[in-house]
């Protein structure tokens, strides 16, 4: 099928039906990580350090013990030892060994009968601290005589004599770097600083986890990866992966936050140590805030070549970035893959350096490093095109990569969108609306890759013909609608006909959690297979009922039929009758594809926005907002423009108001989402978008991932738009109030 | 904790004065139960005093001002026409409070008795001049507003001592008021500049002015200088002049004794008090020239 025509002759594909999960979610049937409740059950509570950095002297749980109700009590010693590389971090993460190395990291957990026992149970624990020294900026922490997290951390790639915090060193690029710079009209270099932000999930952690001494246990959780849950606590734990069966909750946000695990082995733990009684975790906002994984912060420097005529002939990226306290969390390795990924660049260099904080360990957040390096590298350009007197879309689209570019980050480009994306934003009406005093627009580009993964689906067609598929991947933005649809246009039946469900741990093999835009992509892919496969299937057992070859019959709209006239004639023969007589034609029939996706094809956006920035205050209203970005192909075009929407909203917020305020003590100032300020409704324009298709050849239907590129673009576009309007450069993160009435009052001074 | 339901006032101060350990009454619930499930605040006692006769009631009084009832949610108040006629800026600080949800329970006495230097319908009542009645073991007396809070999370309130109702004076002719807060967001957000002016004209003269701020100091602030610096202007063309309002605005900025914190620098919160004063100037002598809203 040539990929171009894939969009014309779909029945269901492009459409907007209702989505599966929405009648549970509106009317609160749906089951959530806190929603089971087990016989028996235990309630657990943890007790967190309340410093930045700090050796445990002692703990002492006795009157905690004494508690009538009170039935275990967990700390490190409970756990096995001897674990490396990532294991021993996530169980050092999951529970503090010698040192707590965070504001809030667990050092030990308590089950009790009821949650109000836990929690006063959590507050008779003693533990005595000996405060260390702590950093927790990501320039501070390189700096000679800071203090130093755990020594012996860094890994091969860092230079000698670099700070011990300094524990990763990635150096790559191509071209002639001095030459490149020689050639432009024009050389400019800046540094940026972004702040760590939180996911800001509306679901705070929570699951309900059992287990016995032989090892075998069973989880309810909230998650983006069931599996991941299973390998990661079976690690940290010491007991083997299989015999852990992990069931997905329904999933109140995740945004890559969900992808690992903080606090689920303590659940499995105290239950083992309670004699096997089910013992439920609910984290608070608070420790939400305080011990799951935000993004990294960042410090970055930018280089710049670029010809009269807006023609980059080099650029070079330098960034720092602290992820907490453990080698690996950070996603310096991504931002600078992402950095340049947008332009053609004749010579490209990029170095980073991973820092060890005293925060808490980074989780994945939508597009991880792409955001930052976004901001860095996009308000640069933009202050180049204004000196230059250029146009910044028209630079974007001069400079933008296409299909056979080698990329910055290495591989050539296959069929991508990045062109028609900047030519349908320059066509937008947005772009033409006239603007006020204090109002300013500011464009930006961005990039992520997508990602395909492990991914084993199965579909099996039902006594009366209708059709469940079972995944693995999580639903956390429609993908059921979107599965459900290729599903049934695949096999040619109604929208309503096939469940989609997501299964737990023993259903299927492995999957990777619903992570790098993957669901619809990667499940997509196998559960078209999968149908490919029942159809074959179908189409033999009408073969064999009509005395034909399986080759003499086709599928079509639902039911087998001969393949032309010389095939004989015979009626259509319906799903429903085939699936009626299965029992006796040969036994059930179902779909099974397994595979590691490759041809993911990489999704790039464009966004304007306009704002007005009020002189007197520093604040910014956010006027209006465009999202143009290319789908590849839009299964359901009202859960892709969803994903453009918050991708937008989420990045609004970091550029804006979001940040961990840190206190002098290290502590984190900001726990509550009252001082963690995501945008709320009425902060927010109704957020324009445009869906680009330029179909990903590497997909059945064309699909790309959409969920992460979304959020790359809104910093730099935010930071441009408020220097059109102020006149004012704001190289740092977040763009608050005192901040921008700050730069507003420098500028003034001159 | 136990649970109280009394009746009466007198019976609540009774409860209030026996009571030992922490003691809270429940108004609206809305700071209380918050820092309650938060285990900020574990109340030994804790005394919902909405089951006492009148305490919804809104009532005109003799001379013309308005009493309003403890429990009065901000939606109330939100919906009374008499208030939001005389009152503007007391009814637009107290909406200013939470969300939908929220202006269904809070109540302009738990604002004020909560004691936060942040809270929004506090300087509008300051400015409007209004005074609440106590009562406690050693009886009852009125307070002015300015009087009760005493820092921040404190209020001069003795021990066993409640208040029974808000008094509004009586509103009289060529009035306005009105009051601004500054948050980074448009709503959900504690106040990191709160400012109300309360100002009545004589003719093109304003003839009296109370100005009072909001989180710029450990309580709320009466300033009298900032209202000095409006009392006796004459208009031109119907509008303060620079000069008054860089004059009120100075003023302003001088009575602040802001904190850096999470919300916002020191210097921030003088910059936007300076701001905002200037503003809530315009709005309330609009209000007192006629216009509506
Ligand atoms: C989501 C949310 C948003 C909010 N937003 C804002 C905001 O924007 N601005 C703002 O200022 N506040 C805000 N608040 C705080 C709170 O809603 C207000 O302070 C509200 O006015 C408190 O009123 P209440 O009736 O609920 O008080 P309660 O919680 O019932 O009581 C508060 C305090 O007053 C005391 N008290 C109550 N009645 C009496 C009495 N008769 N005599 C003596 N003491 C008494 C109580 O002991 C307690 O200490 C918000 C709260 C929430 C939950």
């Amino acid at each position: 099928m040539p990929k171009d025509d894939l969009k014309t002759g779909y029945r269901l594909v492009g459409t907007r039906p209702n989505r599966p999960d929405g009648l549970d979610k509106v009317t609160g049937r749906a089951r959530y990580g806190a929603d089971i409740s087990a016989p028996g059950m235990l309630h657990a509570a943890v007790v967190r350090s309340p410093h930045a950095h700090a050796r445990i002297i002692r703990i002492d749980a006795s009157k905690a013990l004494a508690l009538d109700g009170v039935k275990a009590v967990i700390t490190r010693a409970d756990f096995p030892t001897g674990l490396t590389g990532e294991d021993w971090n996530l169980q050092e993460n999951t529970i503090a060994g010698d040192v707590a190395l965070y504001d809030g990291h667990a050092v030990a957990a308590v089950a009790a009968t009821s949650k109000l026992l836990a929690q006063d149970a959590a507050k008779l624990i003693e533990v005595e601290y000996e405060v260390l020294p702590h950093v927790i900026d990501v320039d501070a922490a390189m700096q000679p005589g800071a203090p130093v997290i755990r020594a012996g951390t860094a890994d091969h790639s860092v230079p000698d004599g670099m700070h011990p915090n300094v524990v990763k060193y990635i150096d790559f690029g191509h071209g002639d770097l001095a030459a490149g710079f020689a050639a432009a009209d024009l050389v400019r270099a800046q540094s940026y600083k972004t702040e760590a932000t939180h996911q800001g999930y509306i679901e705070p952690h929570a699951c309900l986890g059992q287990m016995g001494e032989d090892g075998k246990g069973e989880m309810w959780v909230c998650t983006q990866g069931q599996w991941y849950i299973r390998r990661m606590c079976s690690a940290v734990l010491g007991t083997d992966a299989s015999q852990l069966r992990v069931t997905p909750s329904e999933i109140g946000g995740g945004f890559g936050g969900k992808t690992t695990i903080f606090m689920e082995p303590l659940a499995l733990a105290l239950s083992r140590k309670a004699g096997g009684r089910p013992v439920k975790l609910v984290m608070s906002r608070a420790e939400v805030l305080r011990a799951t994984g935000p993004t990294a912060s960042a410090s970055m420097d930018v280089k710049l070549g670029m010809k009269a005529d807006g023609t980059l002939t080099a650029a070079s990226v330098n960034f720092r970035m602290q992820g907490g306290a453990f080698l690996g969390s950070s996603p310096v390795g991504e931002a600078l893959s992402c950095a340049l990924a947008c332009y053609n660049i004749p010579a490209v260099h990029h170095e980073g350096y991973e820092v060890l904080a005293n925060r808490p360990k980074a989780a994945a957040y939508r597009a991880p490093g792409s955001p930052m390096a976004a901001f860095a590298v996009e308000s640069l350009l933009d202050e180049m095109c204004r000196e230059l007197g250029l146009d910044p879309l028209a630079v974007r689209l001069k400079n933008a990569v296409h299909e056979g570019v080698k990329s910055s980050y290495g591989p050539t480009y296959n069929r991508i969108g990045l062109v028609e994306t900047l030519q349908a934003t320059m066509a937008h009406a947005n772009l033409t609306v006239p603007l006020g005093p204090n109002q300013g627009r500011g464009v930006a580009a961005g990039f992520w890759f997508n990602h395909g993964g492990e991914t084993s689906v199965s579909l099996a067609i039902g006594e009366d013909g209708t059709v469940t598929v079972s995944v693995g991947t999580p639903d956390i933005g429609g993908s059921r609608a979107s599965l459900g649809m290729m599903t049934a246009e695949t096999l040619g039946i109604a929208y309503e006909a096939v469940r989609v469900n997501i299964v737990e741990t023993g259903a299927l093999g492995v999957n990777e959690p619903t992570h790098g835009s993957r669901a619809t992509f990667a499940s997509g892919l196998a559960a078209v297979e999968a149908a490919k496969q029942a159809i074959a299937q179908m189409c033999a057992r009408a073969a064999a009922e009509w005395g034909i070859e399986p080759e003499a019959v086709e599928w079509l709209d639902g039911a087998a039929v001969p393949a032309g006239p010389n095939a004989g004639k015979f009626p259509p023969m319906t799903i429903a009758e085939i699936g009626a007589k299965m029992g006796s034609t040969g036994g059930p029939i179902s779909g099974h594809h397994e595979v590691t996706a490759g041809g993911f094809g990489a999704s790039f956006g464009a966004h304007v926005v306009d704002v007005e920035v009020d002189p007197e205050t520093g604040r910014t209203t956010v006027l209006r907002y465009l999202v143009v970005q290319d789908a590849g192909c839009a299964i359901h075009p009202a859960y892709v423009e969803g994903q453009y929407q918050g991708g937008a909203v989420q990045g609004i917020g970091w550029a804006l108001n979001e940040e961990y305020v840190y206190g002098a003590d290290g502590r984190l100032q900001n726990p509550v989402f009252l001082d963690y300020r995501i945008p709320v409704a009425s902060d927010l324009p109704m957020i324009d978008t445009v869906i680009v298709e330029v179909p990903n050849p590497g997909h059945p239907y064309g699909v790309r991932g959409v969920g992460e590129t979304g959020i790359t673009p809104p910093l730099p576009a935010l930071a441009n738009a408020i220097a059109a309007a102020t006149g004012a450069r704001l190289r740092s993160l977040p763009m608050s109030p005192p901040k921008v009435l700050a730069a507003i009052k420098a500028k003034a001074r001159g | 904790m136990r649970f109280h339901t009394p009746k009466t006032f007198e019976n609540a101060v009774a409860i209030a004065a026996a009571a030992s350990g922490q003691t809270r009454f429940l108004a609206g619930g809305t700071d209380v139960l918050v820092q309650l499930r938060a285990a900020m605040v574990l109340p030994d006692d804790l005394i919902d005093l909405k089951h006492i006769p009148g305490v919804k009631e809104i009532t005109r009084t003799s001379d013309g001002g308005w009493r309003i009832g403890i429990a009065v949610s901000g939606a109330e108040l939100g919906r009374h026409a008499g208030i939001g006629a005389d009152y503007p800026g007391v009814v637009e600080g107290m909406q200013l409070v939470g969300s939908t949800q929220v202006q269904g329970r809070a109540t302009l006495v738990g604002n004020l008795c909560n004691g936060s230097p942040a809270a929004d319908s506090v300087p509008a009542m300051v400015a409007a001049g209004a005074w609440v009645s106590v009562i406690g073991p050693q009886g009852v007396r009125d307070v002015k507003v300015e009087d009760i809070p005493a820092g921040p999370g404190r209020t001069t309130l003795k021990a066993g001592e409640l208040i029974t109702g808000i008094t509004l004076p009586p509103r009289g002719a060529n009035a306005g008021d009105a009051y601004l807060r500054f948050i980074p967001r448009t709503e959900m957000d504690i106040a990191v500049v709160g400012v109300a002016v309360n100002l009545r004209l004589d003719g093109d003269r304003i003839s009296e002015a109370r100005v009072a701020l909001g989180a710029v100091a450990p309580k709320i602030l009466l300033v009298p200088a900032a209202a000095q610096a409006i009392i006796g202007t004459m208009l031109d063309d119907a509008a303060l002049d620079d000069a008054a309002l860089d004059a009120l605005a100075a003023a302003a900025i001088a009575a602040s004794t802001p904190i850096s914190d999470k919300r916002g620098t020191a210097e921030f919160r003088k910059d936007i008090v300076g701001v905002l004063v200037k503003r809530a100037a315009r709005i309330a002598l609009d209000r007192a020239k006629g216009a509506t809203k």
